[in-house]
């Protein structure tokens, strides 16, 4: 049986030199979660993504993402999960399906089911005839929901979503957030950062890092009540007024 | 291997799809090839010369008949007065000036001994001793045949061979100059520009987390490349025996090892640019002044290492564009084998190890920051 907890940290410190960049953080994302990672920039957001892709080894403490450990099984979570960042990640030079079929390919799907999952998504997303055309000419929000599915064509158990709605338009927000609750509904547990304090609303459950460490966790209701403001936005002021780092 | 296939085929779609890089690859190495076969020979020929003849005898016309006759040579001018030599080299009509003093046969015969003047445009110094050389040699021939029914005392006789390039053809200089920058250029550039490009766009962090290690994400990058550049070096080899007329001595296979062997040096230099740097920019830059400058320079191939001071002399032996050209002149002009070349690939494929080890433990250290 699958665990309930797909993400689990305890403890989980990362230091550069003198610089601890993460400091001692612990917190549990459940399946099919979707996890606000929220923070200023600077705050350590990133770091503690990179430990939890498998990029990085932490310092001390514990993580473990789909069952596997991160200091030794980073290859296995890499299987298991999806990524897409704010710098977006298609290849422009590629047409729609090229990168599909790519990005399927270093997943090692099969040729048999990655040719049935693209036209599957070509027809999801009503791309049919930009199916065929250079992704570098299709406006942002196509590439960004194209992106998204990408990045979970193979079914990870989780998907880290780094700033993905940056520069794009309120509606194409909007419907990316509905492909997210799509993708959570088929038990995908999305861990997303965000600048958009709207964008937290959104999320089952937030944290808020303020310099390495978390300051606040849990569901954006509850937190606005803790702190007695009307909005996230409050929330995220009152915490990161207090930082001492930044960027 | 299937995940490799697929970037692969990824990696060539890149490449079709960006004119730019297909031009490099295959318009560069014919350009090239062209150029240096048929436009920057350094072969002297059909030189213009002006004849200044104050004799005006058989002899003399003799001569004039030979030189305007021979391939390096082209009589475009006959001068009246020393005046105006200064005169047609300030126009550039000429290269040399042929000076015949009065009585020039009489002397010959009777006093047997006259004069000629040659006067050479040595702002270009090479080409000034060039025909300087091949015009005393016909005048040279002259004389010995004017000589031959008489005895004379003292002569030595001169036999000259030009071993392995019997023809003086400048191809087989510049063919295997050609296959080395065009290597350079392409291994080094095209892969750091192609690798940090990924890096510019954000692709390289999904590749990252992708469940290819991290060195096969390299491998895979290289490996495309590897490819073009070895067709690459078939191209320029074919434009080298079908339009060049250079026959290829050695033995092929050994001269593809050696280039298989050189093309990965050079991926290895592109891999090394490609994770010092973030931008394309950068990349070509480094490519350019810190790889293919000094390959030009160094590699022996325009420039004679022998006639350098001594520090740069030294300096040459740490560019691996020198050690190529060594090989592949030896294997394609003089015929040698592969124990005649054991010293320098050993000394490029231990380069190589270097390079490559570098750029691995550079990597990795990247990673983790």
């Amino acid at each position: 049986m699958m665990p309930e907890i797909v993400i689990h940290t305890e403890n989980l410190t990362r230091r550069f030199g003198d610089f601890v960049a993460v400091n001692n953080i612990s917190f549990d994302v459940k399946v099919g979660e979707i996890f606000g990672f929220l923070g200023a920039n600077g705050a350590g957001k990133t770091t503690a993504m990179k430990i939890l892709c498998g990029l990085l080894s932490p310092s001390s403490g514990v993580a473990t993402v789909a069952g596997f450990d991160v200091y030794k099984e980073n290859e296995r979570i890499k299987e298991n999960i999806g990524y897409m960042s704010q710098k977006f990640s298609l290849y422009e030079n590629l047409t729609v399906r090229e990168n599909i079929t790519f990005f399927g390919g270093i997943y090692g799907i099969d040729r048999k089911s990655l040719k049935i999952k693209s036209e599957e998504l070509i027809q999801r997303l009503g791309l049919g005839p930009e199916a065929d055309k250079l992704v570098g000419s299709l406006p942002l929000g196509w590439k960004q929901k194209i992106s998204f599915s990408v990045a979970i064509l193979h079914n990870p158990k989780v998907v880290f979503l780094d700033e993905p709605t940056g520069g794009v338009d309120p509606i194409t927000r909007r419907q990316f957030w509905d492909m997210i609750y799509e993708a959570s509904a088929k038990g995908i547990t999305v861990f997303v950062t965000t600048h958009y304090m709207d964008e937290a609303e959104y999320c089952d459950r937030v944290s808020i890092m303020v310099d390495g460490a978390i300051a606040a966790i849990g569901k954006p209701s509850e937190l606005k009540q803790q702190f007695g403001v009307e909005n996230m936005d409050g929330v995220f002021l009152q915490l990161a007024r207090g930082a001492k780092r930044s960027e | 291997m299937k995940v490799f296939f697929a970037f692969v085929k990824k990696e060539f779609w890149h490449v079709i799809r960006d004119k730019r890089s297909l031009i490099i690859l295959i318009g560069l190495p014919i350009v090239m090839m062209l150029l240096f076969g048929f436009a920057l020979t350094s072969e002297v020929k059909n030189s213009n010369i002006a004849i200044l003849d104050f004799s005006k005898d058989p002899a003399t016309k003799t001569l004039v008949d030979r030189i305007d006759q021979s391939q390096y040579f082209t009589v475009n001018k006959y001068l009246n007065s020393e005046k105006e030599i200064e005169g047609v080299f300030r126009k550039g009509e000429v290269r040399l000036v042929l000076i015949f003093p009065q009585n020039f046969e009489n002397d010959l015969s009777k006093d047997k001994k006259t004069q000629v003047r040659l006067v050479a445009d040595a702002s270009d110094p090479n080409t000034a001793n060039i025909t300087i050389n091949y015009a005393s040699a016909i005048i040279r021939d002259y004389q010995n045949e004017v000589n031959e029914n008489k005895m004379l005392p003292y002569a030595i006789e001169m036999e000259t061979r030009m071993l392995y390039n019997p023809q003086l053809k400048s191809s087989y200089n510049f063919v295997p100059g050609v296959m080395t920058l065009i290597m350079m250029l392409l291994g080094a550039m095209m892969t750091s520009v192609s690798i940090v490009k990924e890096k510019e766009m954000g692709t390289m962090e999904i590749l990252l987390v992708s469940p290819m290690k991290p060195i096969m994400v390299l491998i895979s990058k290289a490996v495309p490349y590897m490819v073009l550049c070895f067709l690459d070096i078939i191209l320029i080899l074919l434009m080298a025996v079908y339009i060049l007329d250079m026959p290829i001595q050695g033995s092929l296979v050994l001269l593809l090892a050696e280039s298989l062997l050189f093309i990965i040096t050079t991926l290895s230099l592109g891999l090394l640019i490609s994770v010092n740097v973030n931008s394309q920019q950068v990349a070509m830059f480094i490519s350019l002044v810190a790889l293919l400058m000094p390959s030009l320079i160094f590699s022996g191939f325009m420039f004679p290492i022998e006639n350098m001071p001594l520090p740069l002399q030294v300096m040459s032996n740490l560019i691996p564009t020198k050690w190529y050209y060594s090989i592949m002149k030896a294997i394609m002009v003089k015929g040698l084998s592969f124990e005649f070349v054991l010293k320098q690939t050993l000394i490029l494929a231990g380069m190589t190890v270097f390079f490559l080890s570098i750029a691995i433990k550079k990597f990795k250290i990247n990673l983790e920051a």
